[in-house]
This record gives C-alpha cells, sequence and structure tokens, in this order.
C-alpha cells in the first residue's frame, strides 16, 4: 500500500505535502515531491486528490494482494474521476459528484 | 551523527490550546470561536485540512437519532454493546447533542441524503446516508474562516506543562524548522484521537499502515496525560474491527448496505450460534470459526445485482479507495465474488470502545485547566465522528467556561529549558544499537504474543501479561538511547515512547480486569466468565513516581452529575 510520484509529471507545487496525514511526503533537490517513507503510507488518498497533475499513483502493495494495477485521479469542478489502470492496462473511470451521497 | 542539531526555543501565549486538529479538535475551535472573541490554538501534527480519522473521508454518519429513536434508546444501544460498563451520563449527554451537531456540519457544506420532505435518509436505526469523502476540508475551511483560530501545522505536542496540579500550557517541536515550542494557555483541550500500532499488525511487511485507524494516531495524548499524572478509565476494553480482508476497509457499509451475512467457509451462517450480535460478538464468531477450521469468513455478497456493485464502488471511493482497487484490478467484484473478512489488530479508542481519560460532565480531566474530547477521552463508546463533534462541542463550552477570569500562569525559563534539553538529548550523542523501527517492531510482537493480539486469538492470560509487562519496561529503557537525525526522526521517537507508555497502561488495566467482560476486547482465559459482582465497574488507574496504580470506580448512571471528587 503506497503511492509513487511521477518526476515528470510532478511540478513541484507542493500541495500534496500539506495533504499528507502522516507528513510523510517531502521535496527533493529539484523541489520535486517524493514519499520518503513508503511503508507508512496509509492509503487515504488525500494527495492523489490535491494533485492537479494526476502525477501520483496508488498501489496495493503486493503482500495485500497488489496486482500491479493503480489509481489516479482527475479533478474537474465538482467531480472526481477516479482512474483504475488495470494490470492489462484496460483503464476504467468511475466519477463521483461531490454532491451526491453513498446510496449505502 | 553528523552534526548536533539545536532548536530554537518558541514561547507562545494564548486563551485556548487544542492539542490535535481533527474531528474533536476542529469542531471544539468552533465552538471556542462562535462563543467568544478569545484567542485560541490549534498544535496540529500534521495539516487540519486531511489530518486525523477523516483523511479518506468517512462513509455515513453512524451516530443519529433517526426518527422513531431518543437520545434513551441510543444510550440503551450503547449500554448493550459494552456490557454495561460505560459512564452513562457521558453517553447521554452526547446522544443529546447528536442531531444538533450534524445540522451544523451540513451548514459547513457536508452533503447529507434527503428524501422528497426534506427528511435525512436512514441507513439504519442510528445512521445516516452522505458523501463524506471532504468531511475533513469542509472542518478545515470552517475554521480557516474564524479570525482568532491560529492553527500550528506541522507541530508535535509531547508534554503538558504542568504547574501545582493545574495545566498551563504544552510543549512541543516543529517537522518544519528547528522550533521548540513553549505554549501557555488558560486552558488545554487535548483531542489526539486514540492509539494504533501498539499490536503488531494484521499485514506487518510492506502494507504496515494499511490499518483501519489512522497509524498516525500514535497515543499522544494518553501518554502525555498518563504522564503527567490524569486518571485514565478502561484501558483494557480494546477496540478490534472486523474489516475487509488485506485492505482493511470497513465492512458495515456492505453488512448494512446490501444486507449481505456474516456466512464461514462452509457457506453457513455463523453469528448467532455466538449469542446476541454485538460489535464484539460479530469479531468474535468470526475468529473462533477461523480457529475451528470453518474459515475463510465471508460476507455473503455474491449475487447482488450491477447496480449494488457500482455503488459499493463509488460508496468505497469515499472513504476507503483500497477496496474499490482492489474489486477492479482482480474483475472481481462483490457480485461475482464474496468479501473475505478478517479482525484487526487491537487499537485503543475512545470513540468505539471506552477507553482514554477519566472526565466528569463537562470533560474536565483530573488534571485543573484540561479537558479531553473525542477518541482520546473515556467513558463513552460508540461516539463515532458526530459524538467527536458533540464532546468537542462539550468540552470546548467548559473550557471557556473555566478561563473566565483566569490569568495565564507564570513560567520560569528555567523550566523550560529542561524540557527543551530533554528533548535535544535526542538529538545529541552517539546513538544506541537499535534504531526506532526495530523498537516499535519488537513493541509490536510483545504486545502481539503476550497481550491478547492477532496471533493469540486477542485472548490474555496473567502469565503472558507480566511477561509483557516485563519486555514492555525493558523497551522503555532502550528507547532512551534512541537518537534522531532529523525532526522526522525526532518525531518517530517520541511516537514510539508515547505507544510504549500506552502499552505499559493497557496490560495493568489487562491483569486488574479478573474476568472477562467483552469477547476479543478484553478476554482472560484465567477468568473466563463475566464476573459482574467484583468487576461490574470501571477500572481506572494514575500513573504516580513511575508506578501504575489501579483504582477500581462505580458504575456512574444516565442523569448524576458526576464531578471529579478524590
Amino acid at each position: 500500500m503506497s503511492i509513487r510520484i511521477s518526476k515528470q509529471a510532478c511540478t513541484g507545487c507542493g500541495k500534496c505535502l500539506d495533504a499528507c496525514p502522516g507528513s510523510l511526503l517531502y521535496r527533493d533537490e529539484a523541489g520535486k515531491a517524493y514519499i520518503r517513507y513508503p511503508q507508512d503510507c496509509w492509503g487515504c488518498t488525500s494527495c492523489l486528490k490535491e494533485c492537479a497533475h494526476g502525477a501520483i499513483k496508488f498501489y496495493l502493495g503486493a503482500d495485500i494482494g497488489g496486482l500491479g494495477g493503480y489509481l489516479y485521479v482527475k479533478r474537474e469542478r465538482d467531480r472526481l474521476h477516479w482512474m483504475i489502470c488495470k494490470p492489462d492496462g484496460e483503464q476504467v473511470c468511475i466519477t463521483i459528484n461531490r454532491w451526491q451521497a453513498n446510496q449505502y | 551523527m553528523e552534526q548536533a542539531m539545536n532548536l530554537e526555543l518558541n514561547l507562545l501565549e494564548t486563551d485556548i490550546l487544542i492539542i490535535g486538529g481533527g474531528t474533536a479538535g476542529c469542531f471544539a475551535a468552533l465552538t471556542c470561536a462562535e462563543h467568544a472573541s478569545c484567542k485560541v490554538l490549534i498544535a496540529e501534527k500534521a495539516n487540519i485540512k486531511r489530518s486525523g480519522c477523516l483523511a479518506a473521508g468517512v462513509n455515513a454518519l453512524n451516530a443519529y437519532i433517526v426518527a422513531g429513536e431518543t437520545p434513551e434508546s441510543y444510550l440503551d444501544y450503547v449500554r448493550k454493546d459494552s456490557a454495561g460498563v460505560i459512564r452513562e451520563d457521558l453517553v447521554y449527554s452526547i446522544a443529546q447533542r447528536l442531531n444538533q451537531v450534524t445540522r451544523k456540519a451540513e451548514a459547513m457544506g457536508l452533503v447529507i441524503q434527503k428524501d422528497a420532505d426534506g427528511a435525512y435518509v436512514a441507513r439504519g436505526r442510528r445512521n445516516i446516508k452522505i458523501n463524506g469523502e471532504n468531511i475533513k476540508p469542509l472542518l478545515a475551511a470552517a475554521v480557516g474562516r474564524h479570525d482568532n483560530i491560529q492553527v500550528l501545522n506541522r507541530v508535535n505536542m509531547i508534554d503538558y506543562l504542568v504547574q501545582d496540579n493545574r495545566v498551563i500550557g504544552a510543549y512541543g517541536f516543529s517537522l518544519a524548522d528547528n522550533i521548540f515550542y513553549a505554549i501557555l494557555a488558560k486552558a488545554v483541550i487535548c483531542a489526539t484521537g486514540g492509539a494504533a500500532g501498539l499490536y503488531r499488525p494484521n499485514n506487518p511487511g510492506f502494507s504496515r499502515h494499511k490499518l483501519w485507524y489512522s497509524p498516525f494516531n500514535t497515543g499522544a495524548g494518553y501518554a502525555m496525560g498518563i504522564r503527567a499524572g490524569a486518571e485514565m478509565t478502561t484501558m483494557e476494553m480494546r477496540f478490534v474491527a472486523l474489516r475487509c480482508k488485506d485492505t482493511i476497509a470497513p465492512t458495515g457499509t456492505i453488512a448494512q448496505g446490501v444486507g449481505a451475512p456474516q456466512i464461514n467457509g462452509h457457506g453457513e451462517s455463523y453469528e448467532r450460534k455466538y449469542g446476541i450480535p454485538s460489535t464484539a460478538n460479530r469479531i468474535y464468531s468470526t475468529v473462533r470459526e477461523n480457529q475451528a477450521g470453518r474459515g475463510p469468513c465471508y460476507l455473503a455478497t455474491k449475487g447482488i445485482s450491477k447496480e449494488m456493485e457500482e455503488e459499493l464502488f463509488k460508496a468505497y471511493l469515499n472513504m476507503a479507495p483500497a477496496q474499490t482497487l482492489r474489486w477492479i484490478e482482480r474483475g472481481l467484484g462483490p457480485s461475482v465474488d464474496n468479501v473475505e473478512l478478517e479482525g484487526t489488530e487491537p487499537y485503543i479508542v475512545g470513540g468505539h470502545a471506552a477507553s482514554g481519560y477519566w472526565v466528569d460532565r463537562h470533560r474536565a480531566t483530573t488534571l485543573a485547566g484540561l479537558y479531553a474530547a473525542g477518541d482520546v477521552a473515556g467513558g463513552s463508546p460508540q461516539k463515532y465522528v458526530t459524538g467527536c463533534f458533540a464532546e468537542g462541542e462539550i468540552a470546548a463550552l467548559a473550557a471557556l467556561a473555566y478561563i473566565e477570569g483566569q490569568e495565564l500562569a507564570a513560567v520560569g525559563h528555567a523550566q523550560i529549558r529542561r524540557k527543551l534539553d530533554e528533548v535535544e538529548q535526542f538529538l545529541q550523542g552517539p546513538a544506541g544499537l537499535y534504531r526506532v523501527e526495530e523498537i516499535e517492531e519488537a513493541m509490536q510482537k510483545v504486545m502481539d504474543v503476550y497481550a491478547g493480539g492477532i496471533s493469540a486469538g486477542y485472548v490474555v492470560n496473567s502469565a503472558k501479561l507480566v511477561t509483557a509487562k516485563q519486555r514492555i519496561e525493558s523497551l522503555v529503557e532502550l528507547s532512551r538511547a534512541l537518537r534522531a537525525n532529523d525532526l522526522h526522526e525526532l518525531l518517530q521517537i517520541y511516537e514510539v515512547i508515547d505507544r510504549l507508555y500506552v502499552c505499559q497502561v493497557v496490560i495493568e488495566h489487562l491483569l486488574a480486569r479478573k474476568e472477562t467482560r467483552w469477547p476479543c476486547f478484553q478476554e482472560n482465559a484465567d477468568y473466563p466468565d463475566k464476573d459482574d459482582e467484583h468487576y461490574f465497574k470501571y477500572v481506572n488507574s494514575r500513573y504516580r513516581d513511575g508506578k501504575i496504580e489501579i483504582i477500581l470506580r462505580e458504575i456512574v448512571k444516565k442523569d448524576e452529575h458526576y464531578e471529579h471528587q478524590d
């Protein structure tokens, strides 16, 4: 359970640093965000939702059955598009409107 | 260590200091700001935007008085679920405020589902449906709208400033700059949350922090109170959660939402075999079925409609995205595959079980000037989010009344300097043999094996607890030789030391309750039965001169107005 931050996609805005409830994210020498303690990630995905560039990917560790798929988020006003990339490369998008309550 | 790091002292003054800007802390700050023009300071070790238990969101409000229910019926439910050992006065005072604080959360922007008549839609007898993904940013934004609330993000508080048995502030350090804070306040509200990471977790390797409870809630508030001599209650009532295997995601959404029953590996429904389906029994029954070789146990979701499945995908993205990722990554959603269950490692958390500070009805602790709210406050289980709001409000109102006419205490420079020296010791000199990670792993193993963790089937006995006590004491000794190279490592040292203090108190409480009151939460093989004659009481404790004293107290009923006496 952890995240990977793409050095190419990260613009160094620093918003994810403030979103991490464990203060696990820091800047590298180039000013880009990285996770200093990957094993200490809770999996809350707060950082994914802060990132306007979809630079942060969330995945399940192999120890908890992860198969190599990952998740990232695209924000669009009141909608969050949760992009799930399956191990075979197929993408699934689940869109959630912030103004709609859960059915369950 | 290359070069000794020094911290610069920063002395701050405020009227009310709130330690921890999570659910209860933010709500307490808002209450203060709305009722008075006093200065409020929130000290938060991360950033209040997403800190605390609500980082990922929450999928429902699970403490609400729905149509046909009353605060009395809520109290009845909590009393039965906890085998009677609750502070009825505290639970009732929370129940009376649940709906009012919910309306306040809605006014902040929380989306709550309503029917055609504008009434909230219930999900069960005590729950309402929401979109809680952004509940924490909403709370943080509400805090930000008040000029008299100052927020110190990335500041980790470590101990109270105490003078003549009165709490007059607290010490902490920044995670961002080399600053040591001494914050003087007329009153302090502790809202740091409970303690995870005491026991070896379900997945101790790479995914060691894939916990249900926040791994960043490290028992700091309990530990600060213990060290200052505050009375603690019911620390033996651990909370074990029934969760989705591997992802440790909540199960209530599936169980309540789509009405999925628990079945064992033979496909049999097993819960009723073990008596009343209380919170503890749902886990106990699952553990016992597995021990008897009838696992794995599941929530039987196979056959639910595709529409239901899609709604579950969304509901989990709003609180525990790992579960949705797992379903989709495997191509096996809940409509085609049952959801496997497991019990978590035990947590100490006063919002679900009853562990925490022993407080009076105003949430005043036994130390003057110190109040407690949320998961760190004891006596009232099943608070959940709205109960933490309610308790934050009660504590804030009491703290406001307390500071009337109260002056800031004067504190000598020497006292502050001594504390700073103590902190700087961890930044200077040669490190001992062990790293903080090794101490943490050792602690979790001791608690797992000897104090009723997962591998022990959650069961304790006196002989094992005595071993646990000795080994944790040795780890406390070893922790003194830990050294930090930077501020994050200093945080890690304080976190493990705080956890060790909490472990010691948990062990003493488990030793003191010589009965079995709650399956899995507190189950003693030497005393397998409930013993109302001797233990229909609270087990409380106080740390004095390096020793933990146990105090048994009589049950406080609904309409008693409990005040601290001795």
